[in-house]
């Protein structure tokens, strides 16, 4: 496709796509910095797995992105060179991981999320988004079951681990709702019939994660105040931090070839 | 341990007792057992020395294992494309897996993986030195893949014969993916190298820093070679006794530079060690002596990376107890709940 082919609806697509790969890319950077820090090898073992996923789902997605707004800019274009300005995960993506209990918390909402938007979108009319939804349909489910198993035994577990679990519910839970939220690209697409917006999901999104958080005898914060801004690429403080880090190899040596 | 208790009987009075004859025909079985190549198994009797020297092997191969995620470990969060992420993720992954076959393995030997770890973070049982030095830039985690995993592959191939069945299985999975990491390390060394002069120089630097940790330090002392060999030379004796050693440390030693000079040519790399050259009577490559006097006064483990190793792993491990304690307060309390997938 060349630049002047794009047309509305590819770059519709190509922000739909953005969107899904920076929540997965930066979800995926905050899970690499408790790899040789999990509270068991096999925890080390599921969070490294879970965290390939997610690189995995965001090199395809950043990679269509690029394709599709006319660009051509590759994966690691996107990832490597732009500022955190253009970046449009959610802020619940970037949230600090926190105690493990947090992580988890944050797991639970965003696995249930992407396993059900995911769903949706392999019946999308872009075929490339579709193929791949589907594939990370079935990997997030993974996830889910990683997620869920976790808040059930910290939260039957000890006092402690209840206690925790249940802050990190609610620490986490008002950074929900952006990830249910539509752009004007997203809400077009909807209305057209051509890609799910996410709010689709939401009720059975609500449904699955009151059922594994009652399963695990805790309860869910009140919905009251919700934090967005990711979307727009007003992010937190410390997502500089995680973008210089990131960053930091590619952009040390302009011209390399890894 | 269990060979002692199968041993005891009332002594019969005077003469040799009925516990040392039994004791010489489980020896006898076991050595046959040897003898006719057959893998040792854990239900079999086995002298105390041989399940020491397993277990010491065994914990300390582990320890390297989760101990050697750390240098890698430490650049995910940099590495420069989402492709290197991807194949440095799978890296370390596999890594706590072969942790865990070998602390399953030596489970089998009557320890339990947690006196193991704890053994590790007080410092009585060690992982390799080869680990206690820092990766500084990119290109040492292509270093420690190409050199210090490639040292593996060549000191664990024969391990996949080793005389302890439980051990010699875990090492056939831990060699096939030590070798997928052995290539990538080469390629990324190679992307280096075939890069922009700084590139190229960062990769160089990175061969030059952990060449001889790999060379000495995954082999091992000398035990070879007359009064120089030492206490090494016994131990290899021993091990090779009860085929837990296939070959002599400096035998595999030699393998490796032999592996790696051609390597290295085809990489636009060169080793630091002037002393390498083809020696046609040999039919091997000499290369210069180690200064184990270097070793020796790090050893063991008292440098002030091997510090920081062990401490960000005791640090890690306390911070996560009150998981696993939840983790084992919720399995008690839900007998099914050890079926449960995702642990």
């Amino acid at each position: 496709m060349t630049t002047e082919a794009a047309t509305a609806l590819e770059r519709d697509f190509a922000r739909c796509a953005l969107r899904l790969g920076d929540d997965a890319l930066v979800l995926a950077q905050r899970l690499c910095t408790w790899i040789t820090r999990a509270p068991t090898l096999e925890e080390d073992l599921a969070l490294s797995n879970i965290a390939l996923d997610l690189v995995g789902h965001a090199r395809a997605l950043l990679s269509l992105s690029g394709r599709l707004d006319g660009t051509g800019r590759t994966e690691d274009e996107l990832a490597q060179l732009r500022d955190g300005r253009e970046f449009r995960n959610t802020l619940l993506a970037e949230l600090p991981n926190g105690d493990f209990a947090v992580t988890i918390a944050r797991q639970l909402a965003f696995s249930h999320y992407a396993r059900l938007h995911y769903a949706d979108l392999a019946g999308c009319a872009e075929p490339e988004l579709a193929a791949l939804a589907g594939r990370a349909a079935r990997e997030v489910d993974y996830h889910r079951l990683h997620a869920d198993g976790w808040t059930v035994r910290l939260g039957l577990g000890t006092e402690e681990s209840r206690r925790r679990m249940q802050d990190g519910l609610d620490l986490v839970w008002p950074y929900t709702a952006e990830l249910f939220a539509a752009d004007e690209a997203v809400a077009r697409l909807d209305a057209a019939g051509a890609g799910p917006a996410p709010a689709r999901v939401l009720e059975r999104w609500r449904r699955a994660t009151a059922e594994t958080v009652s399963r695990a005898g805790l309860r869910l914060p009140e919905p009251g105040w919700s934090a967005d801004g990711g979307r727009e690429g007003l992010h937190s403080e410390e997502f500089g931090a995680l973008l210089a880090e990131m960053q930091s190899t590619y952009r040390q040596y302009p011209g390399g070839a890894w | 341990m269990t060979g002692a208790k199968q041993a005891t009987h009332d002594p019969p009075p005077g003469g040799t007792t009925g516990a040392e004859r039994d004791e010489a025909d489980l020896l006898t079985r076991f050595e046959a057992l040897l003898a006719a190549g057959e893998s040792v198994e854990p239900h079999d009797w086995v002298p105390d020395g041989y399940r020491r020297m397993l277990v010491r092997q065994i914990a300390q191969h582990a320890h390297s294992e989760i101990i050697g995620m750390q240098p890698e470990g430490a650049w995910l969060t940099r590495a420069p494309t989402l492709y290197r992420k991807a194949v440095l993720l799978a890296k370390v992954q596999d890594e706590a897996g072969h942790g865990l076959y070998l602390y399953s393995a030596a489970e089998t030997l009557g320890v339990d993986r947690a006196d193991l770890l704890d053994a590790l973070h007080r410092g009585r049982q060690h992982s390799s030195a080869a680990f206690d030095h820092p990766a500084l830039t990119w290109a040492d985690t292509g270093a420690i893949a190409w050199l210090t995993d490639g040292a593996a592959v060549v000191n664990q191939a024969p391990l996949c014969r080793t005389s302890y069945g439980p051990y010699a299985r875990a090492m056939r999975r831990v060699c096939q993916e030590e070798g997928f990491h052995v290539q990538q390390g080469y390629d990324q060394l190679l992307a280096l190298s075939r890069g922009t002069p700084e590139q190229k120089r960062m990769a160089q630097d990175a061969v030059d820093r952990w060449w001889l940790p790999a060379v000495a330090l995954m082999f091992g002392p000398p035990d070879t070679g007359g009064a120089a060999a030492g206490v090494g030379a016994a131990t290899s004796r021993q091990a090779m006794a009860w085929g837990v050693k296939r070959h002599t440390n400096d035998e595999l030693r030699q393998r490796f530079v032999d592996l790696c000079v051609p390597q290295a040519r085809e990489l636009g790399l060169t080793l630091p060690d002037p002393a390498i050259r083809w020696n046609p009577e040999r039919g091997h490559h000499d290369f210069g002596p180690v200064d184990w006097a270097c070793y020796r006064r790090a050893l063991p483990g008292d440098s002030h990376c091997a510090r920081r190793r062990i401490a960000h792993r005791a640090a890690a491990h306390r911070e996560g107890a009150w998981v696993r304690e939840a983790a084992e307060a919720y399995a008690r309390r839900s007998p099914e709940a050890a079926g449960e997938p995702a642990a």
